[in-house]
């Protein structure tokens, strides 16, 4: 892939001036994406913040093509966009070169996105999907989703006097998708952007279906000050939080061995929604994710290996 | 040359999607629809057709896939009934509201529950108001020849809408009966080559599909598909007039059977109008006027050109094959009662709910239907104005 400043030069397809909030990951990674991209492309959307804040009509942020169905079917809604080219490339009906890019949030994919998704997968349309994921219903208010750590407080999982935050541990969607058996998938971080333009890149040349899924940090959702998003997505690899990684036919290869893996306390500690687990009751839960995380690192070592 | 097949009515509109040869096809099985998916199947597989069908994983997504092809510029169709079209009635009222000419087959079946699959109207009734031309089909024959008719209606440039298609689930989807098939260059031509309106497909000209719309702008995007609606009802009928140089069967808002100088009444859709032919023709040898208004299009719904045709009548049966729980009457009865009042017609009218879940609607049913049409008329009065058919009370 090019350098920063090839990649620089080139023209941004989501415009400046849309309403996502100082800070928001979502952005910078979609900008990644598609300075990635080096042919025409069709953007679908699901329902969400990326959506609902880069197309208020009259306006519209997006220079390609871009489609917005509902919350459920951006996968689904791809799909057909991705047969209807290539019934007008067979019918010599289109000339021009196409590729197709969904994307969606943790909630649009996660869980209401999830059967649109894994049937997307296994017909194999030619389409990269991208979960840009900050782990939760940031759009409708911070509310808990599959992909919120434990212990996370959110509007529907409050930290109470009784119930310390999310009882559950995040779904490993990355791992689901894997099973599909899809030519590429990996994930990514805004804060790695060479590893994240490559992994476009790979994607999008892939004979089949890929799938990125970019963790996204929400200043709002996870609270901390808005100068901080890179760092908080660069402490999510380094504690192995979030490693990087790819599945290229069926290889498991890790992209970022962290020099040495810090503990999660280092990322969990400057986030507003895990403060209450710093109350002495709650260390246990703390303790539980450190294990969870170590746990899941270690697998994926394993396969990679 | 037009041949004679003996085809279900699943079979009949499968050969209309094959000679239309959609670009995209997108399917999810459900009973009573899956033989029509099959059969088109069949002709993709032997080389007859060459659409790109995508057999997804739901009905939410086949209509979230018609919806990603049709906005991309293709001529992208799907099919449906009961639970499946419910299933993606969200994404239903959106292919609507982005003036999507979608072309869905519907084969009409009872909701659940309790889950029963055979006919009524409850599904496509229950999306009357998603801002879908909806198009009801007595016979194989008629669904044939709607399917090919609903192309050019919902693509027209004044119009820009989705069409759904019905014909009566098994009665007509299953039952098999002579249908004449146009040949396949004659409904090429008819339908035409499919030019998109702002496909997403366009280098030169990007486009955003489905921004989001507040107070300032939300309902001035809405009136335009009520002018939309209002303007099918002349493409309604230009098609098929235009078609009918090709069937020879005339295709208008409704069939108005012996309704001339008809003084009894009864409206109804779909295939039960072929029970009550003959029941009219034996009143008419008793020396009764009776009279059939056979609806064809529901949406847009032809109030002015049905209180046209019931002027001077005596009295009138609405016949709905669904409820509207908690309204008054079904909603063929509520909307002709409307267009009657608005025209200042007071004709004495009542409401038969009948066929619920498959439940027969036989010739004495719909003896039954005009006798208390004849009673009203001698006494002048309307005892029940909601009645059930062939129910056990």
């Amino acid at each position: 892939m090019p350098g920063l400043k090839e990649l620089s030069k080139r023209k941004e397809l989501l415009s400046s001036g849309h309403r996502m909030c100082p800070g928001c990951a979502a952005p910078v990674i979609i900008r990644q994406v598609l300075l990635s991209t080096t042919t025409n492309v069709v953007v679908g959307n699901a329902t969400g913040c990326l959506e609902v804040s880069t197309s208020i009509f009259p306006y519209t942020s997006w220079r390609c093509s871009w489609i917005h169905n509902a919350f459920e079917n951006a996968a689904s809604t791809v799909s057909g966009v991705e047969t209807a080219y290539r019934a007008l490339k067979k019918r010599g009906r289109l000339d021009a070169d196409y590729r197709f890019i969904a994307v969606a949030g943790d909630g649009g994919t996660y869980d209401i996105g999830l059967q649109a998704l894994s049937g997307a997968l296994e017909r194999g349309h030619k389409m990269l999907y991208i979960c840009y994921d900050n782990e939760a219903y940031m759009n409708t208010g911070i509310q808990r989703s599959s992909s919120t750590p434990l212990g996370a407080h959110t509007t529907t999982t409050p930290a109470g006097k009784v119930i310390p935050g999310k009882r559950e541990f995040a779904k490993d969607l990355t791992g689901i998708v894997a099973a599909h058996n899809i030519p590429y998938l990996a994930q990514a971080s805004p804060s790695h952007w060479r590893d994240l333009t490559n992994k476009v890149a790979k994607a999008l040349e892939a004979d089949g279906p890929s799938f990125l899924n970019i963790i996204s940090p929400c200043p709002p959702g996870w609270r901390y000050p808005q100068h901080l998003t890179i760092k908080m997505a660069r402490l999510a690899v380094e504690t192995c939080f979030w490693p990087l990684y790819e599945v290229e036919n069926g290889v498991w290869k890790i992209n970022h061995m962290p020099k040495e893996k810090k503990p999660l306390d280092e990322w969990t500690k400057q986030q507003g929604r895990f403060s209450h687990l710093y109350e002495p009751k709650n260390k246990h839960i703390l303790e539980k994710t450190q294990a969870e995380v170590d746990r899941r690192w270690e697998e994926l070592q394993r396969r990679a290996s | 040359m037009a041949k004679t097949l003996g085809l279900t009515g699943n079979e009949a509109v499968a050969y209309a999607i094959m000679q239309i040869n959609p670009d995209v096809m997108a399917a999810y099985p459900i009973t009573p629809q899956t033989a029509l998916v099959q059969k088109f199947a069949d002709f993709l597989a032997d080389g007859d057709v060459d659409t790109e069908m995508i057999l997804v994983e739901s009905e939410h997504s086949a209509m979230s896939a018609t919806v990603g092809a049709s906005a991309a510029g293709a001529r992208a169709m799907t099919a449906t009934a009961a639970n499946g079209l419910a299933l993606m009635w969200e994404i239903v009222y959106i292919a609507a509201s982005n003036r999507l000419p979608i072309v869905m087959p519907v084969i009409n079946r009872a909701l659940s529950a309790p889950i029963n699959i055979l006919c009524d109207h409850s599904d496509t009734m229950g999306c009357r108001d998603t801002g879908w031309i909806q198009i009801y089909s007595e016979n194989a024959q008629e669904a044939y020849e709607n399917t090919i008719q609903a192309v050019r209606i919902a693509e027209h440039p004044d119009v820009l809408l989705p069409a759904m298609v019905t014909q009566d689930g098994f009665i007509i989807s299953h039952g098999m009966e002579d249908v004449t098939i146009l040949e396949k260059e004659q409904v090429q031509k008819f339908v035409g080559e499919y030019k998109p309106h702002y496909p997403l497909l366009d280098p030169e000209h990007p486009v955003s599909y489905g921004p989001i719309d507040f107070h300032d702008f939300y309902f001035e995007h809405k009136k335009p598909q009520v002018d939309a609606m209002e303007n099918a009802k002349q493409v309604i009928l230009d098609v098929g007039r235009e078609f009918s140089k090709l069937s020879g069967r005339e295709y208008g808002f409704f069939d108005a059977y012996r309704m001339e100088d008809a003084e009894i009444v009864a409206i109804m859709m779909s295939s039960t109008a072929g029970t009550t032919r003959p029941v009219v023709d034996e009143l008419r040898r008793q020396g009764i006027k009776a009279g059939l208004l056979k609806l064809r299009v529901f949406r847009p719904f032809p109030a002015e050109e049905i209180v046209a045709a019931l002027q001077g009548k005596k009295a009138v049966a609405i016949l709905d094959r669904a409820i509207s729980f908690g309204a008054q009457g079904g909603a063929l009865f509520s909307e002709v009662c409307s267009a009657l009042y608005n025209a200042g017609q007071r004709i004495p009218v009542i409401n038969f709910l009948y066929g619920l879940g498959g439940r027969p609607a036989e010739i004495e049913n719909i003896q039954e239907v005009y006798q208390k049409l004849q009673r009203i008329v001698q006494t002048g009065k309307v005892d029940n104005l909601i009645n059930y058919l062939n129910l056990r009370e």
